[in-house]
């Protein structure tokens, strides 16, 4: 095949993946758009591999089919709880893979570089793909490459570990509240230095040792930096991750001369810094602060909260449920954690099917991935047209009778209005105490993720829901007629 | 301790008759006495106490209460007095050492009945001064009272008022709906904001208290707004909830703001009160003037003075150009049934925290904040004016930003200014990233460059094309640009081809990892938009 063929499919590849990413501005559009991807990818891999420069079409084929089987098993057995720490795992994948891919460059350089040194025609001639690429660069060129390299796996190394942490705190196997190694953002900033540093050496020795000693301190510096991220905003950081892995691509692909790698890098990259910023936007963040972990630094002592907790059983919940109008349920991460959404969803059946008025209201931030909390009501059967964004809900609080909160904490909390101290003053929360009534599925006294206490727990119109958020609203169930 | 019952005799409750001229309340009535009698006291009411309020002598004696034949033999038998207004020089002098006396009493307004009871050792509750706390609401008479005058200020306004409240259409003609106006948003005026809308007038309120804004438009009036700085402004919470004097710049603004009003209103209610001071004068001569003939003043700070210029204390007067000018001040004790039920209750409320134990023994605490702020005068030693209670009664008020409805055109002047600083900003930015490219032009041969445009355009249209994708597809986004990054197996498959086994089984790997990311994460997505669905 020609390079010719190979571009023209490269453009329709490209041009099926803004397709697909334009196609998610509504739900049924969308279902289209992942075909889109899903063609794009296949017309992209297929004319690679057909195309000039690949070869040892078995192996690629095998380790295709091997990785596919893998991930299509992980995609039909994940719960949909799970989603955002599989996302998490999955950007891991590609970082990884961006510094393997690096690293191959490297060796080939040296490779091409030590034929010419020794003048190796016949071996020169006998070079394909991307070696033979490399054997027709200036020296000029061979420079930026190695630029291009280095960047690239400085960024696919910075995703990979942090991909790790943040799937291990999203799974709950590391803890998930903000933590630094002393010197904090100085080892960061440390780290960065030495990369620069390491870039030099490699640009002007060429030491490969550089590349490798580099890609330790980016691990660690990926590592470091979302260890020091709190719980609260990891649907920030899953978003940023998301960015650099398409960051990463995009300098592969510089590095390999692959247009598609560089659009589809680009793509991915601006769209998730994008998401990141709406995020942060939603979350009255400074993106920045966010990155480096700036959360959590209070200015003075909190409010103080005056009064009480005061809780409710079932049959009480149940019956201003029944004597309700109008209905708002706030989830949270809770209702994931409980796997209450199916019962969530059977609950609005019968309280619609009253006749009553239920509706969801969705902070940009609830659960740990943007759109987190959709995507479990959806699952769970919910209709969309019902489930409302902040904005377009905020205002109907103070009509509303009943408010339940299930398992949502500081997007519901009043202190970011009321109290200019507190940590999360500023950001925009759900105002649910306006309404008549206010429930809380709560599993105890504690506090949410980030930590603060929440002054809505003791407002007089609020009444403390305890128990599991499922097994709390299975027993509610019955009680609505 | 008050004095103990006398040999096993339990404390009696001793109701006189009022003799204050027009006076028709009564402190105590049947139904409050039974729930007196289960507290553990005893009721004595003087003959033909309740009679202007409904409630007869023998429905008194049904009730359980002694009636006793004059006032006289009431104040020797009863152990605690209660009245509604405060003792005249008659009643005052027949109160014996030890006996308590529970009325309104406007301590600081009477200082000489203070001393004559700090003489005479009774004990005084004043009613008028429970503080402000959320416990003692039940016995905040001033707030009771302030309640009914406020709604038959709007009843005697509407007597008074040749017209309908609600606007009607009628065959015999249309009827425009009454236009009123309440000046001073506490329990009367908010009293009288709901009479009057659910009457069906037009209102408007009108408080120096910007806090109270919400009060008013929840009970269905338009608040009548100032353009002013948040440092003018007192601030509410210092006084306990009651208004403060008003700085003269706010003055100015409000006389201002009412002659621009006053020509279109119907109905003026006046409430306005500072304690302590002399009513503020709110209603000029020139904006009665202003009104139209048949309109009506309602002036409920009569007794202080009045809100209104023209206002005649206990007397219903007509301006020159025939507005209605009403100052009663005994618009509780015209609907005195209403008026004594309620006080009666505020009077057993306060009798119940007197009575903690309910066995008929008072136990008089001064460490209690309700019971030491309304005693005045106790055990010979006048306790006015009491410390201040320990529980604040409302949270400080914080400085809030007042949001200014724009005008269209300053509305226009800032999307202008917006406009401008977008455009600056968007120059700018493009000025500075134009620059840059170029020096990297400069110093990179062609074969970057034309990359560099294809990267440059496809972030461009990765930012375009985020911005339109739905908030709740913010997920499965995610999910499938996760899937796309897997673009970077292309350059694997690039590279498998290569001599070296290194580079092969690097390339494998990374193509073994991307084919999980490729399969799994369009799978994902699929699953999850295969969920949303319509109702």
């Amino acid at each position: 095949m020609e390079y010719g063929f190979t571009t023209a499919a490269y453009v329709v590849a490209a041009v099926l993946f803004i397709l697909s990413l334009g196609g998610l501005s509504g739900q049924e559009s969308a279902k289209r758009a992942v075909w889109y991807g899903i063609v794009g990818m296949g017309i992209a891999v297929l004319a690679t591999v057909m195309g000039p420069g690949a070869g040892n079409w078995f192996a690629s084929l095998l380790m295709l089919a091997i990785g596919g089987g893998i991930g299509w098993v992980v995609a039909q057995r994940v719960k949909m709880t799970e989603m955002p720490q599989l996302v998490a795992a999955m950007h891991s994948l590609v970082g990884l893979a961006a510094v393997f891919i690096g690293f191959n460059s490297e060796i080939e350089m040296v490779r091409v570089a030590a034929m010419q040194a020794a003048n190796d025609t016949a071996g020169l001639a006998a070079l394909a793909g991307f070696a033979a690429k490399v054997a027709e660069k200036t020296a000029v060129e061979i420079n930026i490459l190695k630029v291009e390299v280095f960047l690239g796996v400085f960024i696919g190394a910075i995703t990979f570990t942090g991909s790790v942490v943040a799937y291990g705190k999203l799974a709950g196997k590391v803890d998930g509240a903000a933590k630094k190694l002393p010197g904090g953002h100085m080892l960061n900033a440390g780290a960065a230095a030495g990369s620069l540093l390491m870039l030099i050496i490699y640009l002007q020795i060429g030491s490969a040792f550089a590349l490798i000693l580099m890609t330790l301190l980016a691990f660690f510096i990926g590592y470091h930096l979302i260890m020091g991220i709190g719980g609260a905003d990891m649907p920030v950081v899953v978003s940023m991750l998301n960015s650099y892995s398409g960051w990463a691509a995009a300098a592969i692909g510089f590095s390999l001369s692959n247009d598609l790698m560089i659009v589809v890098g680009a793509l991915v990259g601006s769209s998730g810094a994008i998401l990141s910023y709406i995020m942060c936007k939603a979350m009255n963040r400074s993106f920045i602060s966010v990155i480096l972990g700036g959360f959590g630094g209070t200015t003075g002592p909190a409010m103080e909260i005056s009064g009480e907790q005061v809780a409710i059983d079932t049959e009480g919940v149940a019956a201003a449920l029944n004597e309700a109008d109008s209905i708002i349920i706030i989830p949270g991460y809770g209702m994931a954690v409980a796997q209450a959404q199916q019962t969530v969803s059977e609950l609005t059946r019968k309280l619609r099917a009253k006749g009553k008025t239920v509706r969801f209201a969705i902070h940009p931030v609830a659960g740990r991935l943007p759109g987190h909390m959709n995507v479990l009501l959806a699952e769970a059967k919910v209709p969309y047209d019902i489930v409302l964004e902040m904005d377009e809900i905020n205002e109907d609080f103070p009509t509303t009778d009943v408010v339940i909160v299930i398992g949502s904490n500081d997007i519901v909390n009043p202190a970011a209005q009321d109290d200019p101290n507190s940590p999360i003053a500023g950001m925009p929360v759900l105002e649910c105490w306006k309404a008549k009534q206010v429930f809380v599925s709560k599993r105890g006294q504690g506090t949410g993720y980030s930590g603060i206490e929440n002054p809505l727990f003791f407002k007089e119109n609020t009444r403390m829901f305890y128990g599991d958020a499922k097994k709390s609203l299975d027993a509610l169930l019955p009680l609505i007629d | 301790m008050l004095r103990l019952p006398a040999g096993g005799k339990l404390l009696k409750i001793g109701a006189p008759k009022e003799i204050f001229e027009g006076e028709a309340r009564v402190a105590m009535t049947p139904d409050s006495a039974k729930l007196l009698q289960k507290l553990g006291h005893t009721c004595v009411i003087e003959a033909g106490a309740g009679v202007k309020a409904g409630f007869s002598d023998k429905a008194y004696a049904d009730a359980g209460v002694e009636v006793a034949k004059t006032a006289t033999a009431l104040f020797k038998a009863a152990d605690v007095v209660v009245k509604v207004r405060g003792p005249e020089p008659k009643e005052a002098k027949m109160l014996g050492e030890g006996q308590t006396l529970i009325s309104f009493f406007w301590p600081a307004q009477n200082e000489k009945m203070l001393e004559q009871m700090k003489a005479q050792g009774s004990t005084v509750i004043a009613m008028d001064m429970v503080p402000r706390i959320s416990r003692a609401q039940k016995m905040d008479a001033l707030s009771s009272m302030a309640n009914i005058a406020g709604y038959r200020a709007v009843i005697e306004a509407g007597n008074n008022f040749g017209r309908f409240f609600t606007g009607q259409i009628t065959a015999a003609g249309k009827v425009p709906p009454a236009k009123v106006l309440v000046v001073g948003a506490g329990v009367a005026g908010l009293a009288a904001i709901g009479t009057a809308t659910s009457l069906g007038a037009i209102t408007y309120a009108f408080d120096v208290r910007p806090e109270v804004a919400e009060q008013i438009e929840s009970m269905g009036a338009q608040f009548v707004y100032l353009e002013f700085d948040a440092s003018e402004l007192p601030d509410g919470a210092a006084t306990g909830g009651y208004a403060a004097p008003s700085t003269p710049a706010f003055q100015a603004k409000q006389l201002a703001k009412f002659l621009e009003l006053a020509p279109d209103i119907d109905i003026v209610i006046t409430t306005a009160l500072i304690p302590g001071r002399p009513a503020p004068k709110l209603w000029t001569k020139e904006m009665v003037a202003m009104m139209k003939p048949g309109s009506v003043v309602v002036d409920l700070a009569a007794e202080r003075g009045g809100n209104c210029d023209l206002t005649v204390m206990d007397e219903k007067v007509v301006s020159d150009n025939g507005v209605t000018i009403i100052g009663f001040t005994d618009f509780p004790s015209r609907m005195a049934a209403q008026a004594s039920t309620l006080y009666s209750n505020n009077i057993r409320h306060m009798l119940a925290d007197l009575t903690p134990a309910k066995d008929g023994v008072i136990n008089h605490n001064m460490d209690d904040d309700v019971i030491r702020g309304a005693t005045v005068a106790h055990k010979g030693e006048i306790t006015f004016p009491p410390p201040p209670p320990k529980v604040a009664a409302i949270a400080v008020q914080k400085p809030k930003g007042k949001v200014k409805e724009l005008t269209p055109a300053e509305r226009r002047a800032k999307e202008t200014a917006e406009f401008k600083l977008q455009t600056r900003n968007q120059i700018a930015m493009l000025a500075i990233g134009g620059g840059l490219i170029l020096l990297a032009g400069l110093f990179t041969p062609a074969s970057f460059m034309s990359h560099f445009i294809v990267f440059v355009l496809a972030c461009f249209v990765g930012f375009s094309v985020i911005w339109n994708v739905s908030h709740s597809l913010h997920t499965p986004l995610m999910a499938i640009t996760n899937a796309i990054s897997s673009i970077i197996i292309l350059g694997a498959l690039l590279q498998i081809g290569s001599g070296s086994y290194l580079v092969i089984l690097l390339a494998g790997l990374s193509i073994l990892m991307a084919g999980i990311n490729i399969f799994g994460g369009f799978m994902v997505t699929r699953r999850m938009l295969a969920m949303f669905q319509k109702s």
